[in-house]
C-alpha cells in the first residue's frame, strides 16, 4: 500500500498564538514557521495585528508582526515595489508577491501564508532556490551572437523589440514555476514555466544568434515537454505575465522546424 | 567559530550594477574574482531604476558628450570633480553601446536605433534647449540592465557568493585591505575572503530615512565598514530627495513621466514648476523641483485632507504612449495609490531616493583619503564604485539617468585599474595573527545582543529623526536638534536587543548589522549637514539661502569614531577637466 500522509517530521504542528490587544481592526495571519535549528516540526503560527495601524500589503502586515511581535520571523523582502522578487511567497493558497498583495483582498478568515510550495525550506518563508537559479543558468540565458559587433547599436526595428514585451519583465520569482504541478513531480528535469520563458525570451530577441542552439538544447522529454499546459503559472504570475504561452510558442516553433 | 578561508585575486561586494560591471570585467581580464552578495543579484536595488541612463548618442537630435558633460557640473552645483565627470560622460555612449551588445532590450526608435527620453537638467548647446539623452527600456531600464548584467557574469563564468553579508573589512597593520570577513546565511558559517584588492559595490543608505525609495536592503554596508576602518567618507550631506514617490507609500515613479510630458500641479491646479523654472519647468534638476515642491505645501497649496502632498499628471499623454513608454509606473500607481494614470493624477510627494555622498575615490575606483599634504592619498587594497562611491560625478545633486551610467562606466574603470596592478594568481602575502579578532568580537557582540531596545526600535527612531532634521530643507537650529538627536539614538544601539540567537538565515542578526551600517552613516549625514553653512545642490539651508564658492567649494571629509563623533576636514574641487577635450565648467549661477 502506498502512503498517503505526510513523514512524521513534516507534518504541519498548531504553533503560538500572539493576540493583540485593543486591536481596533484586528486580523489574523496564520504563518508558517520552521527552524532548522531544532528537530521540531513546522508550526503554524498565529498572529493578531490591528490592520488600523498597518499598512495595506501583507508584507507590511509580516514586517509588522517582525518589527513589533516576533523579530525571529523569517523572510525576504527588499524593494517592496514588486520588482526585485524577493518576496514571493504562498498566501491563501496563491502564490503571489508579499508586497503587492492588498490585505482587505483577501478572503474572509484568517490569512494563511506559506513559503513557495514544494521547495526545500530553509527557514520560515525562506525557500532554497538554488536549483531554480542553476536551471536559469543551464539555458545559457544570454546574447549570443556570431556576427561581428556594428560600432553602434544593433538596430531592431519597434516591432522586432514589440516582442519581447510579456518576456523580458520577468523577476525571477518563481511564483510560476512552484505552482505547476509538472515542476512539484519532474522539477528536478522540467525547467518550469520560467525558466522556459526566459528561454524563448532570447529565442524571438531578433538579435540572437543562437536560435537553433536554443531549441536543440530544449528537444528533450523532459526539459519542455513536461508542460501539460495546466496554466498554473500564467494564473499566479504576479506581473501579470503569461509562460504557458511562451512555452507554447517554443512547442509550436519545434514542430514548425521538423519540417 | 571555525572560519574557512577562500583566495582570490578580486574580492567584490555587492551584486547590482557596478559590482556586476567590476566581476565579469575581471574575468575579461583572467583575475580571479569573487562577488559576494547578500541577495541574489537581481534582487539588488539598480532593478528599480525606470528611467534610463544618459549618454550623447545623438538618436534623437545632434548631440555632444560635452553637453552632457557641462548639465552634470551645472545640475551638481559645482560640487562634482570636473576630471571625473569628462571620463564618464565621455565614455557613457561607448558604454550604453556595449550594454546594447549585451543584450539589454532598449526602446526603440522608428529607425531602430535605442530610444532615448528627455530627462531632467538635460541640455544641447550649453544650458539650450531640452535634450533627449536618456537611453530607456520602457520605464524598466534599470531591471533590464541589471538582469543583462547578471547574464553576462554567467556567460563570463564568475564566482558569486549569494546570500553571504560582509560583517567588515579586514586591514593590516600597514594599512593594506586585505579581504572581508562574510557570514554565509543560508550555512550559517563565517568565511575569510582574501584578495589583493577589494571592491565595495554595496550601494546607498537610503535606509537612513522613514520614507524613501530605496529598497529595505539599501543599508549602505560599505560606508558603514569604511567609517569602521577608522577611513572617511566624503560630501555625506547631500542626499537627494525624489520629487515624485508615491504619497504614502515612497514607491519611485519615474523623472521620465515628466519627460514624456506629465506635469506637477498643486491645490489650484496650478502647474506652478513654472513660477521656479520658467524655462525647464517640471524638468528642472531633482533639488529644484522637491524644494519647489516643498515650498507649495509649506504655504498651504498641497493637495489632500492634510494638504501634504501634490499631483502628478500624465492623462493627457493618452493610453498609448502610457502603454509603450510607462507601463511599469501605471502599474505601480494603480497597486499602490488605487490611481488609473489615464483618468487621475498620480499623488506624490518628495522622497528620500539617492545619496551624492560616500566612499571618495578617485577615476580608477581607487579610494583616497586626506593624509596630511596628500588630498588623493590611495588606500592600498581598497576600490569602491557606485552609490557607495563618491568620485565626485554627481557633485552636490545627481541629475537623472547619471546613475546607471556611474554603475557601468566605474565599474569598467575599476576592473580596468585592478588588472593593471594585479597579476593573476599573485601569491598572497602572510597574514598577521590575530587579524580577524577585531571584526569576530563585534559580530559576536551583536549576535549575542541582549540589551532591551529592539533592533527595530532603534531604526524607526534614527528613521523619523532624519526624516524630520536632515530633509529638502535644513537650518542651523534645526539640524543642531538633530544632531542631539541622532546622537541619542546612536547611543541607544549599546542597548540593542537580538531575539533570534541562530545563525541560520537570522535576519534580526542581519538586520542589526545592517542598523549598525545606517547608524553611523545617519550620524555622518546630519553632522555634516550641520556643518556646512551654505546652500548647494541638494543640501538647502534656509539660514544660508546662497552658494558660498568662497568658502565652501571643497568636499566634506567626516570621520565617525566609535563613540559616534565626528571630525571633519575637506579636499578640494577638482575644477579642471582630464583632457583638452573639453573647457572646465567655470562656476555660475544655477539657474533653469
Amino acid at each position: 500500500m502506498g502512503e498517503f500522509t505526510l513523514p512524521r517530521n513534516s507534518k504541519i504542528q498548531p504553533g503560538r498564538r500572539y493576540p493583540a490587544k485593543d486591536a481596533k481592526k484586528p486580523r489574523t495571519f496564520r504563518i508558517y514557521r520552521w527552524s532548522p535549528d531544532d528537530d521540531q516540526n513546522p508550526r503554524m503560527d498565529s498572529f493578531e495585528v490591528d490592520l488600523a495601524s498597518c499598512g495595506p500589503m501583507v508584507l507590511d502586515a509580516l514586517l509588522k508582526i517582525k518589527n513589533e511581535i516576533d523579530p525571529t520571523l523569517t523572510l525576504r523582502r527588499s524593494c517592496r515595489e514588486a520588482i526585485c522578487g524577493s518576496c514571493a511567497m504562498n498566501i491563501n493558497g496563491v502564490n503571489t508577491l508579499a508586497c503587492i498583495c492588498s490585505i482587505k483582498e483577501q478572503a474572509a478568515g484568517d490569512i494563511k501564508i506559506y513559503p513557495l510550495p514544494h521547495m526545500p525550506v530553509v527557514k520560515d518563508l525562506v525557500p532554497d532556490l538554488t536549483h531554480f537559479y542553476a536551471q536559469f543558468a543551464s539555458i545559457k540565458p544570454w546574447i549570443r551572437t556570431q556576427s561581428p559587433m556594428p560600432t553602434r547599436e544593433r538596430l531592431q526595428s519597434p516591432e522586432e523589440r514589440e516582442r519581447l514585451n510579456g518576456l523580458y519583465e520577468c523577476i525571477l520569482c518563481a511564483c510560476c514555476s512552484t505552482s505547476c504541478p509538472s515542476y512539484w513531480w519532474n522539477g528536478d528535469k522540467y525547467l518550469g514555466p520560467a525558466i522556459l520563458l526566459q528561454a524563448y525570451r532570447w529565442i524571438v530577441d531578433s538579435r540572437d544568434e543562437a536560435t537553433n542552439e536554443r531549441l536543440d538544447d530544449l528537444e528533450d522529454p523532459f526539459k519542455l515537454y513536461r508542460c501539460h499546459t495546466i496554466m498554473n503559472c500564467t494564473r499566479t504570475c504576479p506581473k501579470g505575465l503569461n509562460p504557458a504561452k511562451a512555452i507554447a510558442e517554443i512547442k509550436k516553433l519545434m514542430v514548425a522546424r521538423r519540417g | 567559530m571555525e572560519i574557512q578561508q577562500h583566495l582570490y585575486d578580486v574580492i567584490v561586494v555587492g551584486a547590482g550594477g557596478s559590482g556586476l560591471r567590476a566581476t565579469f570585467g575581471l574575468a575579461e581580464k583572467g583575475l580571479k574574482a569573487a562577488c559576494i552578495s547578500k541577495v541574489f543579484p537581481t534582487r539588488s536595488h539598480t532593478v528599480a531604476a525606470q528611467g534610463g541612463i544618459s549618454a550623447a548618442l545623438g538618436n534623437m537630435h545632434p548631440d555632444d558628450w560635452r553637453f552632457h558633460f557641462y548639465d552634470t557640473v551645472k545640475g551638481g552645483d559645482w560640487l562634482g570633480d570636473q576630471d571625473a565627470i569628462e571620463y564618464m560622460c565621455k565614455d557613457a555612449p561607448r558604454a550604453v553601446i556595449e550594454l546594447e551588445h549585451q543584450g539589454v532590450p532598449f526602446s526603440r526608435t522608428e529607425a531602430g536605433k535605442i530610444y532615448q527620453r528627455p530627462f531632467g537638467g538635460m541640455s544641447v548647446n550649453y544650458g539650450g534647449d531640452q535634450a533627449q539623452r536618456t537611453c530607456a527600456a520602457a520605464d524598466r531600464t534599470g531591471h533590464a540592465m541589471l538582469h543583462a548584467l547578471y547574464q553576462q557574469a554567467l556567460a563570463h563564468g564568475a564566482t558569486m557568493f549569494v546570500e553571504y553579508f560582509v560583517i567588515d573589512l579586514i586591514f593590516d597593520k600597514e594599512g593594506v585591505c586585505r579581504g572581508v570577513l562574510a557570514l554565509d546565511m543560508n550555512e550559517g558559517t563565517m568565511h575569510f575572503f582574501r584578495g589583493h584588492a577589494v571592491i565595495l559595490a554595496t550601494g546607498g543608505y537610503g535606509r537612513t530615512y522613514f520614507s524613501c525609495t530605496s529598497a529595505h536592503t539599501c543599508t549602505g554596508d560599505g560606508g558603514g565598514m569604511v567609517l569602521r576602518a577608522g577611513l572617511a567618507l566624503q560630501d555625506m550631506e547631500f542626499v537627494q530627495f525624489h520629487p515624485t514617490g508615491i504619497y504614502g507609500a515612497g514607491c519611485l515613479i519615474t523623472e521620465g513621466v515628466r519627460g514624456e510630458g506629465g506635469y506637477l500641479t498643486n491645490a489650484t491646479g496650478e502647474r506652478f514648476m513654472e513660477r521656479y523654472a520658467p524655462h525647464a519647468k517640471d524638468l528642472a534638476s531633482r533639488d529644484v523641483v522637491s524644494r519647489a515642491m516643498t515650498v507649495e505645501i509649506n504655504e498651504g497649496r498641497g493637495v489632500g485632507e492634510h494638504k501634504d502632498h501634490l499631483l502628478l499628471n500624465l492623462m493627457h499623454l493618452g493610453a498609448d504612449v502610457i502603454h509603450l513608454r510607462l507601463p511599469g509606473i501605471a502599474e505601480s500607481a494603480r497597486i499602490f495609490a488605487g490611481v488609473d494614470v489615464t483618468r487621475e493624477p498620480i499623488p506624490v510627494l518628495p522622497t528620500a531616493h539617492y545619496v551624492m555622498g560616500g566612499i571618495p575615490t578617485d577615476i580608477h575606483g581607487q579610494v583616497v583619503q586626506k593624509r596630511g599634504d596628500d588630498v588623493n592619498a590611495i588606500v592600498p587594497g581598497l576600490f569602491a564604485v557606485g552609490e557607495a562611491a563618491c568620485v565626485s560625478v554627481h557633485g552636490g545633486n545627481r541629475l537623472g539617468s547619471n546613475s546607471l551610467l556611474d554603475l557601468v562606466v566605474f565599474g569598467r574603470a575599476v576592473a580596468e585599474r585592478c588588472a593593471e596592478i594585479i597579476k593573476p594568481d599573485t601569491a598572497h602575502r602572510d597574514l598577521p595573527v590575530g587579524l580577524l579578532d577585531k571584526a569576530m568580537e563585534r559580530f559576536e557582540t551583536l549576535r549575542n545582543a541582549n540589551g532591551s531596545t529592539p533592533t527595530a526600535d532603534i531604526r524607526l527612531a534614527m528613521q523619523r529623526t532624519m526624516q524630520k532634521y536632515a530633509a529638502v530643507f535644513r537650518s542651523g537650529d534645526t539640524l543642531a536638534e538633530g544632531k542631539a538627536k541622532i546622537s541619542e539614538v546612536f547611543d541607544s544601539f549599546s542597548d540593542v536587543r537580538v531575539a533570534d540567537r541562530s545563525l541560520i538565515w537570522n535576519s534580526d542578526l542581519i538586520e542589526t548589522l545592517e542598523l549598525s551600517n545606517l547608524l553611523e552613516q545617519a550620524v555622518a549625514t546630519m553632522h555634516s549637514a550641520e556643518q556646512r553653512p551654505e546652500t548647494r545642490g541638494a543640501h538647502a539651508r534656509e539660514d544660508y539661502p546662497e552658494r558660498d564658492d568662497v568658502n565652501w567649494l571643497k568636499h566634506t571629509l567626516v570621520w565617525v569614531d566609535p563613540a559616534g563623533k565626528t571630525r571633519f576636514d575637506y579636499r578640494p574641487v577638482h575644477m579642471h577637466t582630464l583632457t583638452d577635450e573639453v573647457a572646465s565648467v567655470p562656476l555660475g549661477k544655477r539657474v533653469y
